[in-house]
């Protein structure tokens, strides 16, 4: 009867410390869990930014004004059009 | 004392009985009592004592809710949320001295009394400056003064700035939508802020997610009709022709003639979306879709389309426009350019008034008004869009024929730009009236049938003589392409009577053959040299058709030489 105590006792003993391990093990993978989803949200901060860059830096405006000015492109003067039909047929405007 | 092993004490002392029955009951009160505290705390008061002993490490915490995007209908962002870091402060648990003072003044860029005043306020919760860039929140953290926190929030930012400003609206400090889609849509883009209850350590770090109370609602993000390359040059193009002509305002819509999504929307006056301190009311205004106009002249397709419908006249009827006047009703109608008898695509062409009278008057008040009310005059478009006005068709009851002749080329009737531009979807779909979006729609947009298909083109080649020589609009001619569109010069009508101001507007669709857009402008008050539609709003319509035409690779429908030099254009009046 007794040695089935001790037995108990420390099987009791053994269950708390597993208790005590994965509680701890737990809070420490919540801990990394709660980084990483702190970084995902930080990038998704980053996605907006750089997307809003980007679309500042692409706006007609500005891609006008550079193809005017720094790359001195115009539209095409009419007599400088060529019109081809899918026959492969030019036709002079 | 044991009474039990001294009995002989007992014995001699004989205490009266009641003593030891009155402790008795005692000690059985006393347990009793103890015994209903362990039931009250344990079973009825439970709640309000676990709540307490979780409060000790058990945080709720909000978690934020983003706000959706807007973008174009090729996924452009028009509008993003950025976070932002809004810094607070509890007063009562605030350490701060002097020195600090003046340097969180400096960071916050505020007066050092203003701040002091808000660090003094008799409140829980003060915030002391909202949305600050990342990098001043940071020099705030930095400072680790106790009771003041940094708490993030978000702040919208458009990217097109002024050009999409009137379409998108704004949003409040708080990220509600407060105007134009942003308003519109609020309940699609808006986010719901969860919250979620935690376990924090002594440092406050959080070590256990003890479960979400209720999950975040992310706001959704919305697709535009609008296409961003078309809208840029609309509001260019409008931009410009305001500042050429010295105009109040003016306005430009651009309708997919297919499908009646609105591909393009702009206003000048405009304002900056990101920073609108000193931005007015008027010049705020969606002047497109919340201002009515009274249309003039461009009524008058619709005055033809119902003429031929009711089966009295074909586009070569010819009428007599005699003189160029009109009396009915003691009220005399004048025509600009007297040309004797004309044909009905003339009067269109050159845009007759006594011509279109005569052809409304050939109606019964309730057939005319049948027509114009079916084509969405004085009534909503279904645009979604706050504020939008419905424009006025009054009841035909109260019609006198001299009103019933006026409206027929668009005097005591009124309009807003979106609407007319919707109207003219009509002439470009073989008679049927599309519904007007400002969504991007997936395939084919049923509309309801209005005209006839053969009223519909009759119209609609009419219209294509309007730019041609001989028409009150040469300047609408784009090479390749074939036009077919309408002047309209408006006197404006203030205290009920009209003056010397006018409405310029054109409205017109490309390529002829087979519409694929639909661009409406209009000009408010015009007061250079030139006010006429065919001069002041032509040319815009020409700008924008063309470049759009050109953008959306439309093939062409006419020989590259088919722009006719005119040396004159028609004027007109209203």
């Amino acid at each position: 009867m007794a040695r089935l105590n001790v037995l108990l006792l420390v099987v009791v003993i053994a269950c708390a410390l597993g208790v005590v391990t994965s509680q701890h093990k737990a809070r420490k993978l919540f801990v990394d869990l709660q980084y990483e989803k702190e970084r995902a949200q930080q990038m998704d901060v980053e996605w907006g930014k750089l997307q809003l860059e980007q679309s500042t830096l692409a706006m007609p405006t500005r891609v006008e004004k550079l193809a005017r000015q720094q790359l001195q492109m115009q539209l095409p003067a009419n007599d400088q059009m060529r019109l081809v039909s899918i026959g492969g047929n030019e036709v002079r405007p | 004392m044991n009474y039990a092993t001294l009995p002989q004490t007992s014995s001699q002392i004989a205490l009266p009985a009641w003593r030891s029955r009155t402790l008795f009951v005692l000690l059985l009160l006393v347990m009793l009592a103890l015994f209903a505290r362990a039931v009250y705390l344990q079973g009825i008061h439970n709640d309000f004592l676990q709540q307490k002993g979780d409060a000790r490490y058990a945080r709720v915490i909000e978690v934020p809710a983003h706000r959706g995007m807007i973008t174009d209908r090729n996924g452009e962002p028009l509008a993003i949320s950025t976070p932002v870091e809004s810094v607070w402060a509890s007063p009562a648990e605030v350490e701060i001295d002097l020195r600090q003072l003046m340097n969180l003044a400096r960071v916050l860029e505020m007066k050092p009394e203003a701040l002091r005043d808000k660090l003094q306020a008799r409140r829980d919760f003060v915030y002391l400056k909202r949305q600050l860039p990342p990098e001043q929140a940071r020099k705030v953290a930095a400072m680790g003064i106790p009771g003041v926190t940094l708490q993030r929030e978000y702040k919208r930012y458009y990217p097109a700035g002024e050009v999409t400003a009137h379409l998108l609206g704004f949003t409040d400090v708080d990220d509600n939508g407060r105007e134009g889609i942003e308003l519109a849509l609020q309940d699609e883009l808006g986010g719901k802020p969860g919250s979620q209850r935690v376990i924090k350590d002594r440092r406050g770090h959080i070590i256990e997610d003890a479960g979400s109370l209720h999950a975040p609602k992310e706001g959704g993000d919305v697709a535009l009709s609008i296409d961003s390359k078309l809208q840029f040059l609309a509001f260019r193009e409008i931009k410009q022709a305001v500042l050429d002509h010295k105009a109040k305002s003016g306005s430009v819509v651009v309708l997919d003639a297919k499908s009646g999504e609105v591909l393009a929307l702009a206003n000048w006056p405009a304002y900056n979306p990101n920073n609108r301190k000193g931005a007015t009311l008027s010049v705020m205004r969606n002047r497109a879709v919340t201002d009515m106009f009274e249309p003039g002249s461009t009524m008058k397709a619709f005055t033809a389309a119902a003429a031929l419908e009711e089966g009295k006249y074909n586009p070569d009827t010819r009428i007599d426009t005699g003189d160029g006047k009109l009396t009915i009703n003691g009220r005399t109608i004048h025509d600009t350019h007297p040309d004797g008898v004309m044909t009905v695509a003339q009067i269109i062409q050159k845009s007759s008034n006594v011509g279109s009278s005569k052809l409304a008057l050939s109606m019964t008040p309730q057939t005319f008004w049948g027509h114009l009310s079916d084509a969405g005059f004085g009534m909503r478009t279904g645009s979604g869009f706050p504020g939008e006005a419905s424009g006025i068709l009054r009841d035909f009851k109260t019609w006198r024929s001299i009103e019933q002749a006026t409206m027929s080329y668009g005097n005591g009737i009124s309009v807003s730009l979106l609407q007319l531009a919707r109207a003219y979807t009509v002439f470009a779909n073989d008679g049927e009236l599309k519904p007007v979006s400002m969504l991007r729609q997936a395939g084919h947009t049923a509309g309801e049938p209005v005209y006839s298909p053969r009223t519909a083109r009759e119209v609609r080649d009419m219209l294509e003589l309007v730019v041609k020589p001989g028409g009150t609009a040469p300047l609408a001619q784009i090479r390749g392409y074939r036009v077919a569109g309408k002047t309209g010069t408006a006197h404006k009508l203030q205290n009920g009577r009209y003056v010397n101001e006018y409405v310029a507007s054109f409205i017109g669709m490309a390529p002829a053959s087979d519409p694929r857009l639909i661009v409406a402008v209009m000009v408010d008050e015009p007061s250079g040299t030139e006010y006429y539609g065919g001069l002041v709003a032509a040319p815009v319509f020409n700008n924008v058709m063309s470049a759009s035409l050109r953008a959306l690779d439309v093939p062409y429908d006419a020989p590259l030489n088919n722009v006719l030099q005119s040396t004159q254009l028609v004027e007109e009046e209203t």
